[in-house]
């Protein structure tokens, strides 16, 4: 178990997320969190990378309690991109993705190169080798995002923790993000644990889904034994038809309505 | 490299400073005589006018520049805020105040006395800038809350400080001097005095540089990036109070030097604060420089404070500035 | 138009009407004959001359003067879209300071007898051509195709270092007694006002609080980003432009009959801000807590070292830093962090 969150409370000052929540990740696996928004799938990310403090329980890496850790040393095994980061403006792709080379720098040991073909491999993976001298505000949403994932893969992390990294992002750019994972996944044996919203894409890219309602994991397993028709009305309150994918054989979701309006409804 | 290179550049426009700074004056000094003071004095009225007076003052100038440079790149680094400046957690006021204090309370009338209270009374009110942040919440202080506590503890101590200069008149002749300025006619004692204050804040100063990156791209991509947000906004805060703290105290409310200097020195470096860094302690102290020849001569036979001087020439080149380019957000 | 009423907005506003009442009759109610407080009523009802002539008007002032830096700092904060702008990034209260401590440092030592006159008639007019002159200055400096709130805070920011170190010059140049009168008029001080002092400002409230009250909307929306305000069917640069001009004169009249009292401005929106729980400065409730300010700082300014009388300016930011500080640690405490 790589990464372990163990009878985990979660709470914004007095507003409590999640309340006595356990989960494990294997090492190796594609993790996807699933769940309706505001289920507290973000928080539980945050957590995982250390980003919020747990008020109760604890998030465990590789067996250490992660808020004992250095957070540096953290920082080298473990990578997360939150949702919707920010840059300063005028920053260039290269120094933001070389950005990612923090944790491996001191200061008096500020480039070397490793950092230097980290950096190249970042880029090249990404397929932003011919924009990197371009300034992020100037791209467009698809590139900016995969800036983003490049410099979080610059940090060359074994873990790597995905606040929805498709939102924003065209049909075509979001398989194509999804694909990067799986390469990360296949040939580079990394841990990943994403937050998605599009539950196709999470039951063809993931080994694992994780359902979440309310601060709670109703399901977890693989894609077939998660998506299910019955999980999808009680997760999400959706009526649909579970289908095989006639592309990949994992599970298939078509929405008949919601529970609480009546089919087809105005989009609102 | 570019960034090397414009580096060089700096450092030569402020020797060019340096060299202006020593030799321009009520009393113009030919360079060479000036060079021969410095390396074999005969005890000339050259001699002494560079020793004693022109070389003490274009240190100062040099320290204080660099310092306040620096610590307005950290502070608007640190806030996010094109409007902060080295003076907003208090330490200028902290320091006036103290100052003004001691002048009136303890009635002390000399110079370098005053440049203690007034190292003290910064770094006081940092402290407690910094502590009125940290205050309630959970975590470390948030650039909006500390911005906003500093603003008013600025606030509540400039009242007291108008207060008592309004009720004693020694202590407002001392007071408005301070507050124009000044870099002239302090010896090299003022200058040993804040040595250890801004080297120490310099060293915390490039120690925080590769942090301040981190902290730029927000607090979670920070902290994922292995750095202690908190610890990294202490070390920040320490840094701009010791080398404001001392500059403030030694020359006045100079802060207005590390209101621009960065914004200039951002359109050199872009967003890189281990080269934002050095690029505004350059340009900080070579702007001092030179707006304190400019007004050794600018008035013959007195001169105008360096400070006044600084907003006539550095604002309107600021807001040229401002207003040919894109200003590069924070 | 309709607004939509929170109750939060609605406490704060009353409490803060009815401690304004009460401080201002506490205010009327000290001086060299004390009254009870039932004797300033009747004061004020009957017309007693200590009341009507001396005493209502200043703290008239007082009260119309914080409410209307008050306003101007709201509308500063939500254009420039930071917490820390106030009318000083304007250019009025800056530009005005300087013009008057040129006056009187010109004027002072030289005429000796004639800075009696001066400073009764001539620093009101000098205060308010100073005013309008920074606001303009900034103004069209700022301007470049248009108006950008980013670029105009940074010209703000530019010009008030400009006059403030040329204000800072002049204090040293004069007499240390020419000084010290300046210091008292840039500090803010209500020393002596009368009813000429409040008309002006009562006129200005009176024509501009309603349309800065029926700008609200307008103002709302200029709080987002261009694309969105643009997107909400604001014209950007009028509007801009517009809200800008409300609050310079807002600020330029306050400052012309009180002096550029500190921290009203800027604190007042903030305090309002956290006392609704609104995620704007609302306008109204910053203008009365602007206004509970002063006066409440008057008081204190009179009584405090009697029969010394501070300048109120020294008081507001005395009691105001502490209770902004106050309100930012209680919310921390409350919240998230």
């Amino acid at each position: 178990m790589r990464l372990q969150a163990v009878d985990v409370r979660l709470a914004y000052g007095d507003r409590v997320v999640v309340d006595g929540l356990d989960l494990g990740i294997e090492a190796g696996t594609v993790t996807t969190i699933i769940g309706p928004n505001g289920c507290g799938k973000s928080t539980l990310l945050r957590a995982l990378g250390r980003l919020l403090k747990p008020a109760g329980g604890e998030v465990l890496l590789d067996g250490k309690r992660i808020d004992k850790l250095p957070t540096r040393e953290v920082a080298r095994v473990l990578g997360v991109l939150p949702q919707s980061p920010t840059a300063p403006e005028g920053l260039t792709v290269a120094d933001l993705v070389a950005r990612g080379r923090h944790p491996h720098q001191t200061w008096y040991r500020q480039w070397s190169s490793d950092d230097e073909s980290a950096v190249a491999d970042a880029l090249s993976m990404t397929g932003l080798s011919d924009l990197a001298d371009r300034p992020l505000d100037e791209l467009s949403g698809g590139q900016r995002q995969r800036a983003w994932i490049s410099m979080a893969l610059a940090q060359g992390t074994d873990l790597l923790l995905l606040d929805e990294p498709t939102t924003f992002l065209d049909l075509a750019h979001q398989v194509e993000v999804l694909e990067l994972v799986r390469h990360l996944h296949s040939s580079l044996e990394r841990t990943v644990v994403m937050v998605l919203h599009d539950l196709n894409l999470a039951a063809r890219y993931a080994d694992r889904l994780v359902a979440m309602r309310s601060g709670h994991i109703i399901a977890a397993g693989t894609p077939h034994e998660v998506l299910t028709e019955e999980l999808l009305a009680s997760v999400f309150d959706l009526d649909a038809k579970v289908i095989a994918d006639p592309v990949a054989g994992t599970p298939l979701v078509v929405p008949i309505g919601t529970r609480h309006g009546s089919p087809p409804a105005s989009p609102a | 490299m570019a960034r090397t290179r414009i580096l060089c550049v700096l450092a030569a426009a402020l020797l060019v400073a340096v060299a202006l700074s020593i030799t321009i004056g009520a009393k113009a000094v030919p360079l060479t005589d000036a060079w021969q003071a410095l390396t074999a004095p005969t005890g000339s009225e050259n001699d002494i006018i560079i020793r004693s007076l022109r070389v003490p003052r274009t240190i100062l100038g040099v320290l204080a520049g660099i310092a306040l440079g620096v610590a307005g790149a950290l502070m608007q680094g640190h806030t996010r805020n094109p409007l902060a400046d080295p003076g907003l957690l208090g330490v200028t006021q902290g320091a006036a105040f103290l100052m003004v204090s001691s002048i009136i309370f303890l009635g002390v009338s000399n110079l370098y006395a005053y440049i203690w209270f007034g190292l003290a009374g910064a770094l006081i009110a940092s402290v407690g800038v910094f502590a009125l942040g940290m205050v309630g919440g959970r975590g470390g202080p948030t650039p909006v809350t500390l911005a906003l506590a500093g603003t008013a503890v600025s606030a509540f101590l400039y009242a007291l400080t108008s207060a008592i200069v309004l009720l004693d008149e020694q202590a407002m002749d001392v007071f408005r001097f301070w507050q124009a300025g000044s870099i002239a006619a302090r010896s090299a004692d003022v200058v040993w005095q804040i040595v250890p204050f801004i080297a120490a804040g310099l060293i915390l100063a490039l120690v925080n540089a590769p942090g301040l990156n981190a902290l730029s791209l927000g607090e979670d991509v920070a902290r994922s990036l292995g750095q202690d947000v908190n610890r990294t906004r202490a070390v920040g805060v320490a840094a701009v109070t010791l080398l404001t703290g001392a500059s403030v105290a030694a020359c006045g409310a100079l802060a207005f030097v590390g209101l621009i200097v960065p914004h200039l020195a951002r359109h050199l470096s872009g967003t890189d604060h281990r080269w934002l860094l050095p690029y505004s302690g350059l340009i900080g102290a070579a702007l001092l420089l030179v707006a304190d020849v400019i007004g050794r001569v600018v008035a013959p036979p007195g001169e105008l404070e360096v400070g006044v001087v600084l907003a006539l020439l550095g604002a309107p080149f600021f807001i040229a500035l401002v207003r040919r380019r894109k200003p590069v957000r924070l | 138009m309709r607004f939509r009423v929170r109750p939060r907005a609605v406490i704060a506003c009353v409490t803060g009407s009815i401690a304004l009442l009460l401080l201002m009759a506490l205010n009327i109610r000290i001086g060299d004959i004390p009254m009870s407080l039932g004797e300033v009523l009747r004061g004020v009802i009957e017309g007693d001359f200590v009341v009507m002539e001396l005493r209502l008007p200043r703290a008239l002032t007082g009260a119309l003067v914080g409410a209307a830096l008050a306003m101007a700092g709201g509308i500063t904060q939500s254009i420039a879209r930071n917490p820390l702008a106030s009318p000083e990034i304007l250019g009025v209260t800056t530009g005005a300071s300087v013009m008057v401590v040129a006056g009187i440092v010109a004027s002072g030592s030289v005429y000796g007898g004639a800075s009696g006159l001066l400073l009764s008639l001539g620093i009101p007019v000098l205060a308010l051509l100073g005013g309008l002159l920074g606001a303009a200055l900034v103004y069209s400096l700022a301007w470049r195709r248009g108006l950008d709130g980013y670029r105009l805070v940074l010209v703000g920011i530019g010009v008030a270092a400009v006059f403030t170190n040329v204000k800072y010059w002049l204090l040293t140049v004069g007499d240390v007694n020419d000084t010290t009168r300046a210091m008292v008029w840039i500090s803010g001080s209500l020393h002596g006002r009368g009813w000429e002092h409040v008309l002006p400002v009562f006129l200005a409230l009176a024509v501009l609080v309603p349309v800065a009250l029926a700008a609200t909307r307008t103002l709302d929306a200029l709080r987002f980003a261009d694309d969105t305000a643009m997107s909400l069917g604001v014209r950007l640069n009028p509007a801009r432009a517009g809200m800008i001009l409300l609050a310079v004169g807002l600020a330029a009249v306050a400052t012309a009959s009180a002096g550029p009292i500190a921290f009203v401005a800027l604190a007042s929106p903030q305090i309002a801000l956290r006392l609704t729980g609104s995620g704007r400065p609302p306008l109204l409730t910053s203008a009365i807590v602007g206004a509970v300010l002063v006066a409440a700082a008057d008081l204190i300014a009179r009584t405090a070292f009697a029969p010394v009388e501070l300048p109120v300016g020294i008081v507001t930011a005395v009691l105001g830093a502490p209770y902004l500080i106050y309100l930012l640690i209680r919310l921390r405490r409350g919240t998230r962090t």
